[in-house]
């Protein structure tokens, strides 16, 4: 366990050979988790009984999160129905080749903590707009949502300290300068999941320059 | 266009999904990822991270009416927040942060000239507009300074900086940046400190003479 967040830029420049192919929904529709069945009915058929099990799964967890970077118990409500009626709003956003449903929510939640903390918008990166009636690719999908399970096990087995480090760094408790002063966080996992990203990408641009 | 080479440092991307950068080199960060496929994929990266400490965080029961007055509130109107499109050279955050407007060039001098588009106690972010062969002004040497290359290009003794490359300087870095031959440079350069030459000319000219 030495491989560290520092440097993962290597693993980007790992052969682009493997033939890229995709795989139609419908064949592997039924391995995708629920939560990106969930999400996808919310941003296709604005389904309200989806909403809800969205918010059965993430409500107590966002209050609990909010709660531990600081806020009552009173304000972390607020923002948890400020992030849930975020998702409902942008769920058009939502691209499940791009990240997972924790990663999404988990970037709202942050972003509306800042946003409200600070009364101003966060900058944020233009969105990648994709081509309208692309199929989805679930082999895509399915492998990101299988290193968000890798990614969850490799915090499992963090040491206490080593995984109070991670924690904090993700929920802004600690600056950039702080952050990179901590060497040797054991998320080497981070490294596939950029390849991967990374290879699906380029390969889109590419399309799109087509 | 060539390649990007100067790229985000991790610990930086990850501030930046923790929502832990000042405003200043926020829009620096968002507006690199935005030119940036290896930088957004990383951010990706970072987010799934937060993502799993989500899921792993400790459940806190929620109010008995929360889901039913969220619920109610799903067909409410709402305004949404403007989307700023890139503009030429200007990638959304930057037209975020000149509010949709083209920028207002000011002189400093030598053909430069600057636009300050946002300056608090926290940091300032502005436009500079670089002749060729004329130096880059200089920070104001007491805090960090992120430059994003948005048009031709400059180089110093760390290395060539074209569009897209980030430029982290921190006040132990002694460099001299020039815009190099071709069109003339522009960049966004934000610092976590209040630009201190505003208020001293000189300052500002010395670069200027030593090249
Ligand atoms: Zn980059």
């Amino acid at each position: 366990m030495t491989q560290t967040l520092d440097n993962p830029r290597s693993a980007r420049h790992a052969s682009m050979a493997r033939r890229y192919e995709r795989t139609p929904v419908s064949q592997t529709e039924t391995e995708l988790s629920q939560q990106t069945h969930w999400m996808i009915a919310v941003r296709d058929n604005r389904d309200r009984n989806a909403f809800a099990a969205l918010f059965d799964h993430f409500a107590p967890r966002l209050k609990g999160f909010i709660i531990r970077s600081g806020a009552s118990a009173h304000q972390a409500e607020e923002i948890v129905q400020d992030v849930m009626l975020t998702i409902w709003r942008k769920a058009a956003m939502f691209d499940p080749h791009r990240a997972q449903v924790s990663a999404w929510i988990y970037q709202i939640a942050r972003n509306r903590q800042i946003d409200i903390a600070r009364k101003e918008n966060r900058p944020m990166p233009e969105e990648l707009k994709e081509e309208p009636g692309m199929e989805p690719d679930a082999s895509q999908i399915l492998a990101l949502e299988q290193e968000a399970g890798q990614l969850k096990q490799a915090l499992a087995t963090l040491k206490p300290e080593q995984r109070e480090i991670v924690e904090k760094a993700y929920l802004g408790e600690l600056t950039h300068q702080e952050i990179s002063a901590q060497t040797g966080l054991p998320l080497g996992t981070i490294k596939s999941r950029i390849r991967l990203g990374l290879e699906r990408l380029r390969h889109e641009l590419k399309d799109l320059k087509q | 266009m060539s390649a990007i080479t100067h790229h985000i440092p991790d610990a930086m991307l990850a501030a930046y999904a923790a929502g832990n950068l000042s405003h200043a080199f926020a829009v620096a960060v968002a507006s690199h990822v935005s030119l940036c496929a290896e930088c957004r994929v990383a951010l990706g990266a970072h987010q799934a991270i937060g993502g799993a400490v989500l899921e792993d965080t400790g459940a806190v029961a929620v109010s008995s009416s929360l889901k039913d007055d969220i619920l109610a509130q799903l067909d409410a109107a709402f305004t949404p927040e403007p989307v700023y499109e890139r503009n030429v050279i200007f990638p959304g955050p930057v037209m975020e942060a000149m509010k949709g407007r083209a920028p207002r060039w000011k002189k400093l001098g030598m053909g430069v000239r600057q636009d300050i588009l946002s300056e608090d106690a926290n940091g300032s972010v502005r436009l500079l507009y670089i002749p060729p062969g004329q130096p880059v002004p200089d920070h104001s040497h007491n805090g960090l300074e992120l430059t994003l290359v948005l048009q031709g290009s400059f180089s110093d003794e760390t290395g060539h900086f074209g569009v897209g490359d980030l430029e982290i300087a921190d006040e132990d870095l002694e460099h001299t940046p020039v815009a190099d031959p071709g069109d003339p440079c522009i960049c966004l350069a934000a610092t976590d400190a209040r630009l201190r030459f505003r208020a001293l000319v000189p300052r500002l000219l010395q670069p200027f003479f030593r090249i």
